[in-house]
């Protein structure tokens, strides 16, 4: 990275093509915020890499001003592992959308998640395949009625926290794409963790899924239906009024005006043992709130140093390799 | 270094010269005949005889024991002379059960030696290779010189010094057997010796029997009434020059790892396990002293996606795989070939369709990688010849990569990458550098899918200044890279990547014609070289106008292609397919063409192809 950086602006990560994703659509808040963090990160625009795979969210790259690739469905995750095994130096970011990652690209999601290679995954979760037009998505309710769905949906949904979470995922966090305060936060809270960093935005899709989050967002429910993590904190929500405890193994709200607050699940973030994520992944709507913020931070060490650090530990043993041993190693004999 | 004379130990029996030797070990995928094959094709080598060997086991690792299933073989022919395949008839077959005897007896020459282990033909073991009689007893092998030899007990007799189990002692009779062969041979033990020592480094007590059991095999040839005399396999008349036994696929690695040095770019491989291929991925995990980073991915899309991304950010990208993991790797592959991008893909054929023959050979892939993949989708493709030229290969496949910013595809096969020969270490000063050159800002607008007359376009690597660029699978606008969707542009981008492939037969020479301008041509690619050019020479011999040319590139097609074909009256294609090259220059050439075509998993006999280059030629 370079080491006087010039000071960058939001508008200089844009690129010079028009966006084109629909009016009102939520990737517009994030594409927003995105540019309003990079250039607190002191990494240069050439040194930023935007891999995407297919699908709405997917055009991401195109619209910024850094290095990108629009790979192939699903994939993005792989394209990001070799390259940022290859160039440690480079800051990589994987724009995905709950199609692209936990369908056809589950297995990837899963592997680059596990080896920790230090990249950034963002997962833009509309529940809905929106570029090819409105079909259910992996995180789809069961009966959620589509064009593919005119029954309602029969597939148990997955919920990406959890699978990050059982795949051992060293950061883990959700924000709300219209929430730009937040979203703001997460995103630099993501590009400074070393490991892989997943956040899942829970981003409207104003065509195919309009109000999915709603129950999130508007003034009237919010308060009731958004637990904000904070590490160290109680897990308070409701405008103060409720908290989570724990019964057992199981989570309960209570109401505070007859539990004391240090009677309630306390966040903590760097717990090596990753059940409290998990647990807290569980808190679904319409049940409990929902947890935005971190769910997890803990350190591992990365693929993309573990490859390096082999690769520089040889070289330090048996010395920069030559040709000539190369070729000879093995019986040789010499015809005259 | 050793010289190509060392004889250790000296026999006291009369030693009978001969031009070549082909000489098959069989016996039970558990018994060790692969690394007796190793040991007997690297100890030939270093006595300075052309080998090449034809490794043969089941795709099971332990298929029950005795079983006819669970045969592994090993075939090597030593020569004098200059040679280009394992050769076909048998001189000498080991045999360490009966379902290793009878899977491999019709291969037996008549009259050549047959080497039994007599100790294993016991009632239960015919049972287990499904014999009502034991062909010891009958006179069905009486075509050849027998020689029972009851391996297994003296083996247990020679190695009870060092008091290890009867389990542990029975493990050692392929060098008891190894011991006989390097006898029979007159062998150098010395080169095994040391291997047992280093194999078995910690266990001495195994390495000790393993010794014993190599030297007690030698005195029995030594001693026994049931040979006279030994078989002496002079040196051949090999270039100058030092020499190793290499397989094809740790050709492959080490030009890859040439390649990586000669152009100054670390590499990189993405690769998923899979018979035959997995070889490369293991050899290159092993030269990270050469800064060598190999990714073992969760599956063949990961592998070649994570190619893609290192090329992306300026390593040489590389993947390895077989026919099933190439299908699986297709979109990816057309992503790099649209973003153009240089990796290579290297194919080590096996017998398909689906799962197929996993530890078999086929040359089936061929319009795979020429056309499997969706859309207008051209791409360069090299075919390796033999074990040796897997190296060149690479280089080759690398400068083209970088010169026309392409993925390129290498073609081998499980012959090739199992089959090892001797090579000629090339001199690292002979070695031309392969120079890459990426862009740097200039005061004018960086145009990502400009191009030069090669019409290759720039490599901008990530961490560039000024020149901060997107690349993507949708189709891209001229010159900017953007996204477009007009139709005039569409028609310039795929004509323009079907013309830069079609460059690369500026690069990549003349195809050369072995024999006369006339009469017959064979002509081939891929593993079967080595057969044919035995079989055309044979056949000239005999008096036959009939001449071999054999094609590395196989797209573009060497320039000079249609007018060899214009010279001679008749053309045979031999193929392990069922006729794909031939499908391919029948449609391109428009001339009649005559293939040869076999898919049983095995690679063509010389007298194959001797007989049907016969049956045209009358």
């Amino acid at each position: 990275m370079s080491t006087d950086l010039p000071v960058l602006k939001p508008a200089d990560f844009a690129s010079d093509q028009d966006v084109r994703w629909c009016p009102g659509c939520g990737d517009y808040s994030i594409l927003a915020q995105m540019k309003k963090v990079l250039p607190d990160l002191n990494v240069a625009l050439e040194d930023t890499v935007f891999i995407s795979g297919i699908g709405c969210s997917s055009r991401f790259p195109y619209y910024m001003n850094t290095y990108g690739m629009h790979s192939i469905h699903g994939r993005a995750p792989a394209f990001a592992t070799g390259l940022k095994s290859t160039r440690p130096d480079l800051s990589v970011w994987v724009i995905t959308g709950d199609g692209d990652a936990l369908s056809i690209g589950g297995n990837h999601l899963m592997h680059a998640i596990r080896r920790n290679i230090d990249i950034n995954i963002i997962l833009f979760n509309n529940s809905i395949y929106g570029l090819t037009k409105g079909q259910y998505s992996p995180t789809s309710k069961v009966g959620h009625v589509t064009k593919s769905t005119p029954h309602g949906s029969i597939d148990q949904p997955l919920n990406p926290i959890s699978v990050a979470v059982a795949a051992e995922a060293t950061f883990v966090a959700r924000s709300i794409d219209v929430n730009a305060k937040h979203l703001i936060k997460t995103l630099k809270r993501a590009a400074a963790h070393k490991g892989t960093s997943f956040v899942e935005v829970y981003q409207n899709c104003n065509v195919f899924n309009d109000g999915v989050w709603d129950y999130m967002k508007d003034k009237a429910t919010k308060a009731d239906n958004v637990l904000e993590l904070e590490d160290g904190k109680p897990m308070v929500f409701g405008d103060g009024e409720k908290g989570i405890r724990l019964n057992g193994a199981t989570p309960e709200v209570v109401s505070l005006s007859n539990v004391p607050v240090d009677d309630l699940l306390f966040h903590n973030e760097t717990l090596a043992d990753p059940q409290l994520a998990f647990l807290l992944s569980r808190l679904r709507y319409p049940d409990f709130p929902e947890p935005i913020g971190v769910f997890r931070d803990v350190q591992r060490p990365t693929y993309d140093q573990e490859i390096n650090r082999q690769v520089a530990e040889v070289k330090e043993q048996k010395g920069e390799g030559t040709l000539k041993d190369l070729f000879a190693s093995g019986d040789t004999w010499t015809v005259e | 270094m050793i010289s190509a004379t060392d004889q250790f130990p000296p026999t006291n029996k009369p030693a009978e010269s001969v031009n070549g030797v082909t000489v098959r070990l069989a016996g039970d995928s558990g018994d060790g005949m692969q690394l007796l094959g190793t040991q007997l094709t690297n100890t030939s080598a270093l006595s300075g005889n052309d080998v090449a060997t034809f490794p043969d086991f089941p795709a099971e690792i332990r298929a029950p024991r005795g079983t006819r299933a669970g045969v592994s073989g090993f075939q090597v022919q030593f020569s004098a002379e200059e040679i280009f395949t394992p050769g076909d008839g048998l001189d000498a077959l080991i045999t360490m059960n009966p379902a290793a005897l009878v899977t491999n007896i019709e291969d037996l020459k008549p009259g050549g030696i047959l080497i039994v282990n007599s100790d294993s033909f016991a009632s239960k073991d015919l049972k287990l290779a499904k014999l009502e009689e034991n062909p010891l007893d009958g006179d069905s092998l009486n075509g050849y010189r027998l020689i029972e030899v009851p391996m297994t007990q003296l083996t247990r007799t020679a190695v009870a010094e060092t008091k290890i189990s009867v389990k542990l002692a029975d493990r050692c009779k392929n060098f008891f057997a190894m011991g006989l062969v390097f006898w029979l041979y007159g062998r150098d033990v010395e080169p095994t010796l040391r291997f047992i020592d280093a194999k078995f480094r910690g266990k001495e007590d195994v390495a000790l029997a393993n010794r014993l059991a190599l030297m007690a095999g030698w005195n029995y040839g030594e001693t026994t009434e049931d040979f006279a005399s030994t078989y002496q396999v002079p040196a051949a008349d090999l270039e100058p020059g030092t020499y190793r036994n290499i397989m094809g696929n740790q050709a492959l690695a080490l030009g890859l790892v040439t390649a990586s040095q000669i152009s100054n770019k670390p590499l990189f491989l993405g690769s998923y396990p899979i018979t035959p291929a997995s070889d490369v991925l293991h050899e290159l995990s092993k030269y990270k002293q050469y800064g060598v980073r190999t990714f073992q991915a969760e599956d063949e899309i990961a592998a070649v996606c994570s190619t893609i991304g290192a090329a992306f950010g300026g390593s040489m990208a590389v993947t390895t795989s077989s026919g099933p993991g190439i299908a699986l790797k297709g979109e990816g592959i057309g992503l790099g070939l649209i973003l153009e991008l240089p990796f290579i893909i290297i194919d080590v054929q096996r017998g398909g369709p689906s799962t197929g023959l996993p530890t078999k050979t086929e040359q089936a892939d061929l319009l795979m990688v020429m056309h499997g993949r969706n859309g207008e989708s051209p791409l360069p493709i090299i075919a390796a010849s033999s074990p040796a030229d897997c190296f060149n290969v690479a280089l080759e496949a690398w400068r083209v990569a970088t010169q026309f910013m392409t993925p390129v595809f290498i073609l081998s096969d499980g012959y090739i990458a199992n089959g090892a020969e001797p090579w000629k270490l090339p001199e690292v000063d002979s070695l031309e550098p392969i120079e890459i050159n990426h862009p740097e800002a200039t005061d004018s607008p960086f145009l990502p899918y400009s191009r030069n007359k090669q019409l290759a376009r720039p490599w901008a690597v990530p961490g560039t200044p000024g020149l901060m660029h997107r690349v993507g699978g949708l189709e891209k606008e001229d010159g900017t890279g953007n996204v477009s969707y007009d139709p005039q542009n569409h028609q310039h981008m795929v004509e323009t990547r079907a013309r830069k492939v079609q460059k690369v037969a500026e690069v990549i020479g003349d195809l050369e014609v072995d024999g006369p301008d006339t009469g017959l041509l064979v002509l081939s690619w891929g593993g079967t070289h080595g057969a044919c050019r035995t079989a055309v020479r044979t056949c000239r011999q005999a008096g036959h106008s009939v001449a071999h040319a054999h094609m590395r590139w196989i797209n573009p097609f060497p320039k000079n292609l249609g007018q060899i074909l214009k010279r001679y009256d008749q053309i045979l294609i031999p193929e392990l397919n069922t006729g794909q090259l031939k499908m391919i220059i029948k449609s391109e050439f428009l001339i009649d063409v005559e293939g040869l075509n076999k898919v049983q998993g095995k690679p063509f006999a010389v007298t194959e192809i001797i007989e049907k280059i016969k049956s045209m030629a009358t």
